[in-house]
Order: structure tokens, then sequence, then C-alpha cells
């Protein structure tokens, strides 16, 4: 049962890496590449957690009680707003795909074959 | 390559990948018993040294605070991406199209925005507003900071634009004014760091004197910090909504007539 | 050092700035501005370089939190030679691309100037920082403003497709960092590189740190666009803007050769000791196979940035080989080639764009016999490609000749004919190109990939009005990085000073000595002899490159000698390897998991 986070962890990556290989439709590419991110964000997360332990604010709690770890939170807090941007980009980018190639399947984006 | 042999080779490499990455998780230490020396050392010194009580926001603004300057910098170029994918997409249309005069004097309203979304809406933004100041300059303090605050504060106007005046959005917080307000969020942030070496040698150390654990002006630089961060993550992410907003109005318009 | 981190933060607040002034900026403040801050980059980077060299590597923590009992709780910049060395020259390039697009955009706004200085302070960041998830912080800067860069001629279709081929795949290798970063924190506990390998020192090898490494290289090598990953590269290239291309194969993906040989020193060394065999015919297997599969592609293109996109992925083989050696001449070797490939390299893609912008149009058979008219930028091509043989002695030679030596001390013998190999059919490539364009030998049609020369016009090119002349600048800026691709490796001392910040490079525990405890620890580093053999390969290789341009330009007579079916044969086979790049980003994921799952693979088997 100690496994099951880093489980979910390994299986959104792998099932994020499918949906980019599979998608016949830009848009559900770049939500797959949000479902690898979010792999990441589970697998931070768990490594930190410490049963028994609080969020690590000591606003009302004595500095010495038992608190999860903050470094993979600090990690994970920026990552997630920065990941968000990037997507946004990438959504931008099917935009313009969707305009210039009239198509959002990655089959229709014939510009650089080889 | 075909999809049928795109799926199956894909396949095959999944399943050797995945049994790599689950044989490399199992050396992870159990769930709930993580005992890094990182971590706890911080948890233990983080209040007494930076006089912060919120051990998360110390790391971010003040103790791994060039992480921070970089992440805000991926912001901030995304969005220049952004903005650079679409501003230049809408000016083309602009032109394509000869309704550029109608379009800026209408007033886009959504179907299906009610009076209750509106009244809701009037209710909604100054709240969403007042949070988000709060937990921006209470980073230090309690759970939050600049990028969690910022995120509240850029979501102030979208409550303006469900309400229904798109325009109206696009008053308060107009591109020119939105950019440049993300440009000097960033900047800030860097000249903190900046302070940290003109006024005590060592670029992002601590110059501003602490106060009492627990109230507001303590903790250094981190309020000022979670500011200048605040400040550049609403900016982004308005301006970055605005584009979409913008390029939708768009499409809409040219669907319509 | 109290500069060391302003190269990082410098021209971050000067694109800050620049972005809020932009509106209200005329385009000569824009470039002067950029390009000022550029040098000031470079001054300074030069000056920390000054400093490792004179007093040996540092390390600037970040906000004046020393590690107290080897225990890091700050960032640190671990500055050794060869990071500032690499900072240095991403500055130097980034600075020659700045001025080379004064001339060659009509009109950009400060969007571009504030990306690239945005890349800039990202490159340099990346080569000083001794924290890991700050090199990941890093790495996904120079991925965000690469993308945005790459997108930059939206009106046409190949920027946006190239674009988001990029965008994914760099992607999928950042979280493949983060996950092995996330390992290695929950094994050792710690984000600082030195305190993760002393960590690591204690402990072995165990599955979880194979698998971490096995992470954390793809995801580098996919920036350094090694075999399997390599798909995203010649379609970035293919379509962004040539500034931007000199970058990408000038040093952009050298930081993820150096990542990788960052991160074995200084981390997995100390656990793999044992293995380093294997891991040596692992990581020497990827390189071999990116090396011959860049120069096949490379010499069948005929698209001309495609094929320096594909001869930059030949020559990254050859880095991954390098580094690959696990030896101390292999990674001087490397250093060496890389300073002298990233000068070569963006002269020849700046040269590129000066056909580009002449012409609007960059198909190699198109091109057929105009470029007669630009005759110093054709000599200029033709003097970069006998410099990508590796001809005896420039920078390139010296690097390739350490090698060489390093392979067969290694005991891989067969490694130099690789070389010479890539060499070989690199610079005829350019050869070739300069032969058809600029002097109008060889065919002027191929109709087997026409469809492949519609890629290469321009749809709408960058200036409206006709171009009757080139600005000097597009020619001096190329010029004068070949002329430093040729001198650097004679000038007395910089070859063994390079032979010595290798040999920080891989000293394991010094490293760890001096970021956690701040001492200074010289190691001894040999200074190689050129053998006479070396001459001989590299004059050899040269030659070759010259016969292969030949061959192809004026060998049609041989051509119908052999026997039919065998070269249809070849032309299928060749064709059928071509369409694997297909620009389908499926495609290419699914092979980024097919080269994680090989590397982890065989880590696991072979390194256990």
């Amino acid at each position: 049962m100690s496994f099951l986070p880093f489980a979910v962890a390994a299986w959104l990556f792998l099932v994020g890496l499918y949906g980019i290989v599979a998608s016949q439709n830009l848009i559900r590419t770049i939500i797959s590449l949000t479902i690898v991110q979010a792999s990441t964000y589970v697998l931070l997360l768990s490594i930190g957690y410490r049963t028994g332990g609080q969020a690590p604010i000591f606003a009302d709690i004595p500095a010495t009680s038992n608190a999860v770890d903050p470094v993979v939170q600090v990690l994970m807090l920026t990552d997630v707003v920065v990941e968000a941007t990037i997507t946004a980009l990438l959504l931008a980018l099917a935009i313009q795909a969707h305009k210039r190639f009239g198509s959002l399947d990655p089959h229709e984006l014939r510009a650089l074959t080889d | 390559m075909s999809r049928r042999t795109r799926l199956t080779f894909f396949g095959v490499a999944v399943a050797c990948f995945g049994t790599v990455l689950v044989i490399g998780f199992t050396g992870l230490p159990p769930f709930g018993d993580y005992h890094g020396v990182y971590g706890q050392v911080l948890n233990g010194v983080a209040v007494s040294l930076r006089h912060a009580t919120d051990i998360v926001t110390s790391l971010n603004f003040d103790i791994r605070a060039f992480d921070t300057l970089g992440e805000e910098f991926i912001l901030f170029s995304s969005v220049l991406g952004v903005v650079l994918l679409l501003r230049q997409m809408r000016k083309e249309d602009e032109q394509e199209s000869e309704e550029g005069e109608q379009e800026g004097e209408e007033e886009h309203t959504f179907a299906g925005a009610s009076e209750a979304l509106r009244a809701l809406s009037l209710v909604l933004v100054p709240t969403m507003i007042a949070i988000g100041v709060y937990i921006v300059v209470h980073g230090a303090l309690t759970p939050g900071g600049g990028f969690q605050g910022g995120v509240i504060l850029a979501a102030a106007p979208l409550g303006v634009f469900l309400g229904g005046r798109y325009l109206k959005m696009k008053r308060i917080a107009p591109d020119t004014l939105v950019e440049s307000g993300e440009a000097i969020g960033a900047l800030g942030f860097a000249l903190v760091g900046l302070g940290g070496l003109i006024f005590v040698g060592i670029f992002f150390k601590n110059f501003l004197p602490f106060g009492i654990p627990g109230h507001l002006l303590s903790a250094g630089m981190q309020p000022i910090a979670s500011i200048a961060v605040g400040l550049e993550v609403a900016g982004a992410f308005v301006l970055a909504w605005t584009e979409f907003l913008d390029q939708a109005m768009l499409m809409s318009d040219e669907e319509d007539g | 050092m109290h500069i060391t981190a302003l190269p990082i933060v410098v021209p971050m607040i000067a694109a800050a700035l620049l972005v809020s002034v932009r509106k209200w900026t005329p385009r000569l403040a824009l470039d002067s501005s950029a390009i000022s801050v550029g040098v000031a980059s470079v001054t300074m980077c030069a000056l920390i370089l000054a400093r490792t060299a004179h007093d040996g590597p540092f390390a600037y923590w970040l906000g004046g939190w020393q590690p107290k009992h080897m225990v890091s709780i700050g960032i640190s910049l671990s500055i050794d030679p060869v990071g500032a060395g690499l900072a240095t020259f991403a500055a130097l390039l980034v600075t020659a691309a700045l001025l080379y697009s004064w001339r060659y955009f009509d009109s950009i706004d400060g969007l571009f100037h504030a990306l690239m200085l945005i890349f800039l302070a990202a490159m340099v960041g990346f080569s000083l920082t001794g924290d890991l998830f700050d090199l990941a912080v890093f790495f996904e800067l120079m991925s965000a403003t690469a993308y945005s860069l790459t997108a930059y001629k939206i009106e046409e279709r190949g920027p946006i497709q190239g674009a988001i081929n990029f965008a994914i795949t760099n992607s999928v290798g950042a979280y493949g960092i983060f996950t092995g970063i996330g390992l290695l924190y929950a094994r050792t506990g710690a984000l600082n590189m030195a305190q993760i390998g002393a960590a690591l020192d204690r402990h072995g090898t165990d599955p979880l740190v194979l698998v971490a490494m096995a992470l954390l290289f793809i995801g580098f090598l996919t920036k350094a666009a090694a075999v399997p990953v390599h798909f995203w590269l010649a379609d970035a290239h293919a379509v962004a803007p040539t500034p931007v291309c000199v970058l990408f194969s000038g040093v952009m993906v050298e930081l993820g050769i150096y990542a990788v040989a960052r991160l074995y020193w200084t981390i997995f060394a100390g656990p793999l000791h044992a293995h380093t065999e294997e891991l040596r015919a692992i990581l020497i297997a990827f390189g071999t196979m990116t090396a011959i599969w860049g120069g096949v592609m490379c010499y069948s293109q005929r698209h001309i940035k495609r094929l320096l996109a594909f001869s930059t992925i030949s020559h990254v083989g050859m880095f991954l080989c390098g580094i690959g050696l696990l030896s101390a001449d292999g990674l001087s070797g490397t250093a060496t080639y890389i300073v002298g490939h990233g000068l070569t390299k963006a002269a020849l893609f700046m040269l590129a764009g000066v056909l580009l912008h002449r012409f609007q149009n960059i198909d190699e058979f198109d091109l057929h016999g105009r470029g007669r008219e630009i005759p110093w930028t054709g000599a200029l091509f033709a003097l970069g490609g006998i410099l990508l043989s590796a001809v005896p002695v420039v920078t390139l030679f010296f690097g390739k000749s350490l090698l060489d030596g390093a392979s067969l001390a290694a005991g891989y013998p067969w490694l130099p004919a690789v070389f010479v190999f890539s060499s070989m059919f690199t610079g005829g490539a350019v050869l070739r190109v300069a032969g058809r364009v600029f002097c109008g030998w060889g065919a002027s049609k191929r109709p087997l990939d026409e469809e492949q020369a519609h890629q290469a016009r321009e749809e709408e090119p960058e200036e409206q009005a006709s171009r009757g002349r080139t600005p000097l600048l597009m020619l001096l800026v190329p010029a004068s990085l070949l002329a430093a691709a040729i001198v650097i490796g004679v000038i007395p001392g910089a070859v063994p000073g390079i032979e010595v910040a290798a040999a920080h490079l891989r000293d394991h525990h010094g490293y760890i000595g001096w970021v956690l405890r701040g001492h200074v620890h010289f190691p001894p580093a040999e200074t190689t002899h050129i053998a006479g053999y070396d001459y001989l390969y590299g004059a050899g290789a040269a030659v070759g490159a010259v016969a292969l341009a030949a061959l192809t330009l004026f060998g049609q007579p041989l051509l119908r000698r052999t026997p039919e079916l065998l070269v249809r044969r070849a032309g299928i086979a060749i064709m059928a390897f071509r369409r694997l790049h297909s620009g389908h980003i499926g495609d290419y994921i699914a092979w980024w998991t097919a080269g994680a799952a090989l590397l982890g693979g065989s880590s696991l088997i072979f390194l256990r």
C-alpha cells in the first residue's frame, strides 16, 4: 500500500506518453503532456510526505513539531505555475497551427517531412 | 509511420520503459517515511534564521531565491511567446477583415451572461482582489506567497469578463499596462537580489531588517519579493488570457459575419 | 568574486527593461543595448574564467548560505574552468548572433532581443550552477525561450510545426529530468550536486540510482539531440530564424552534452566506479549510432539548413562518444572539438542565412549556380566545409586528435574510423553544397525529393524589397568566427588550458572538496602530444570530404556504370530512412520512449 502513490506517478507518466503518441488532435496531445507533468508532481509530493506530519507552517504549531518536507513543495509549486504558462505557449502554437494548416491533426501537419 | 506501426512500436517501448520506471521506484523510501536531511534541517532552523513562519515561502524567496528567479523568467518568456504568437496573428486578421473599426466599438457580451451572474461577479471581483493581495503579502506567515496570490489576482479581471463586459476588462487591464506591470514584477524580483549584492555584498543575501516572526513586516526581503512575484504572475496570466480571449473574439466574429 | 551572479542577472534585467519600453524605443537603440549587454556578459564571464584559471575553481553561495557540516542549504554557483568557459562561449555566440541580426532582420521588435537576452542568461546560468534543480530550472528557461524563438516567423507553416515538435519533445525530456531529480532527492536528501555525489559515494549502486541516471541522461540527451531523441532538431533548425539556429547548433545542444558529463563526474562516478567499462560501452553505442545516422541523413539532404542540422547531430554523436570514453583525453578532446565546431557551425548557418536573405530560398538544387554573384560567401562556405572535416591544424583537428588518442587508449580502435566517417560526410556535404550553389557544378534538379524543395522556399520573406546587396556585417561576423575556429587551436596554451579544465571536471573528490569545504585542489593534467598518425587521419578525412563532394557533383558517368538494381535499392533504403523523420509528433515521442527504455534497460542490466 505504501507503494501506491509512486505507482500512480509512474502510471501517469506512461499514460501521458501514450496520449501524446496516440492523439489525433493537437489539443489532446498538449493535455497529455500536462498529464506527464502531473506525474512529476505526484512523485515529488509523495516523496516528501511524512506520516503524521503537519504542513511546514509554524504559525500556530511549535517549531519543533513533525512537519512534512518543505523542499519538494517548493520544487513543485513554482513548477505548477511555470508549466501552466508553457502549456499556454503550446496552445497558442496550436491556434496558429489551426490557422495555417486548417487542421489540428498531427498527421495533417506536413510542412516538415523528410 | 502508419498509425498502427507507431502504436505497436510505442507499445513495446512503453512496456520496457514502464518496467524500468517501476524498478527504479521500488528503491524509494516507503511512503510517509521520508528522512531527508535537507528538509529536516530547514524545518528546524528556518524560523529562527529567517523570522518567517512559512518555511515554503522562506525557501522560495530567500534560501532558494535563485531558482525562483529562473522560474519567474520562464513565466515571463513563455508569456512573451504567447504575445508574440497571437498578437501578430491578430494584426493580420484585423487587416484581412474590414471590421477593424466596428470591433472596437461593439461591446462583446456572452450570450447567457444573466443578471445573476453579473451581480455575483460584482461581489466576487473585489473579494478576489482582497484575498489575492492578502495572500501575496502574508506569504512569509501563512500558506501563500507571490505565486499563489498572483494567480488569484489574475482571476479578478477574468471575473469582470465573466460578468459579461469584455471591453470593460480591457479597460481595467489594457495590454500595455499589463505588459509593463509584468516586466516590472520580473525586474523587481531581480532587483531584490541585486539589492543583496549592492548592500551586503552577496547576490540575494537578505538586506532588510527582520521583524518578529508572525508579524506582517518580518522576514526581511521576503514580503517585497513576494509582491514582485505576485505582480509578475498576475500580469503574466492576465496577458495570456487576454491574448487568448482576443483570439476567441476574432474567431467568433469571423463566424458571425 | 562579486560579479559572479551578474552575467546571469544583468541580461535578465535588461530583457525585462526592454520589454517594458519597447513600444517607444527605436530599432537602433534596441539593437545597440542588446549587443552591449551581450558584450558585458562576455566580459564578465571571461573575468570569471580568468579567475578560475588563476586561482582554481570556486563556489559562490547565493544568499550567503554557506554549507554547514557538508550539508548545503542554499544554491551554489560551482564554477570551474569548463563551466566558465562554456558560459563565455555562449555569451560570445549570442553577441555574434545579435550583431548578425542587426542587418539580417529588417524589422524585429524588442521581443526578439528580450528573448535572446533571456536565452543568454539561461545558458550562462546552466553552465555555472552547482545545484541539480537549478540546472533543471535553467534547462527549462533555455527551452521556453527557444520555443518562442523557433516560432518567430509565425506567418509560415514550418515554424509552427517545428516549434510544436521541439516543445513537446523537449518538455518530455524535462519531465524525465524532474523524475530523475525526485529519485535522487529521495535517496540522498540533497539537491546540491556535490552533496548528492558525496552521499552516493557512501551508498553505491542500486536500481534507483541507475534509473535516476538513465532518466537524467535521456533528458539532457534530448536537448543534445542524440539518437533516438534527435528528431526535433532538424525540424527546429529548418524553420527557426538564422541567428537562432546559430545558437542552437553552436552552443545549446552542446550544453546537453556538458550536463551529461557534469552529472557523471560529479554524481555518478563514485557509485559506478566498478562499472566504468560497461557504461563506456553504452554511451559509445549511443554516440556511434548518432554519428552515423546523422552523417547519412546529412549527406542526403537538399534543404541546406536541415543539412547543417543533421551535421550537428552527427557531431553530437562524436561529442557523446568523446565524453562516453570517460577519460581525460576524451573530455578535453570533446571540449576542444565543441569550441571548434560551435564557431564553424555558427559561421555556416550565418552564411546560409546570407543565401536565404538574398534569394528567399535555401534549397541546394533550386539555388544551383545562383551563388556565383556572391563569391565571398561561397569561399567562406567552402572554408567552413573544409574545417568541418577537421583538417590539420584547425581547432577541430586538435579536438579530434585527442579523441582518437582517447579511443585507442580505452580499447576502441574502430572509433576513429567512425569519427573519420562523420567528418567526411558532414564536411563533404557542405563542400558539395558550395560547389553546386556557388560554382554551378553538378546536376540542377533532383526529382526524387522535389517536395522537400517546397519547404525550402520562403513563403513570406522577412523583407519585401529586393535585396541586391548583402550587408557587409553579415559576412564579417561569420568570417571572424571562422578565423577564430582556425586559430584557437594553435594559440600556445589554449589546448593545454582546456586539458587542465577537463582535469578539474573529472576530479570527483576535488569537486566535493571545493564546493562543500572551500578547499581548492589542483588535479594533475597531462598534456597530450599529437601523434603522426593523427595528421594522417585529419588529412585523410579532409581529402575524403573533397573526394566525396567531387564524386557526387561530377560522378554521373560513374553512376551509370553501377548496376541499376543496386542504385535503386540504395535509393529506396535511404528514402525509407528519411521517411522516419515524418514531422509527426507521435512518432517522435514513440522514439523517445524507445530511447528511454533502451538507456534505462541497458543501465539496469549491465551496470548492476
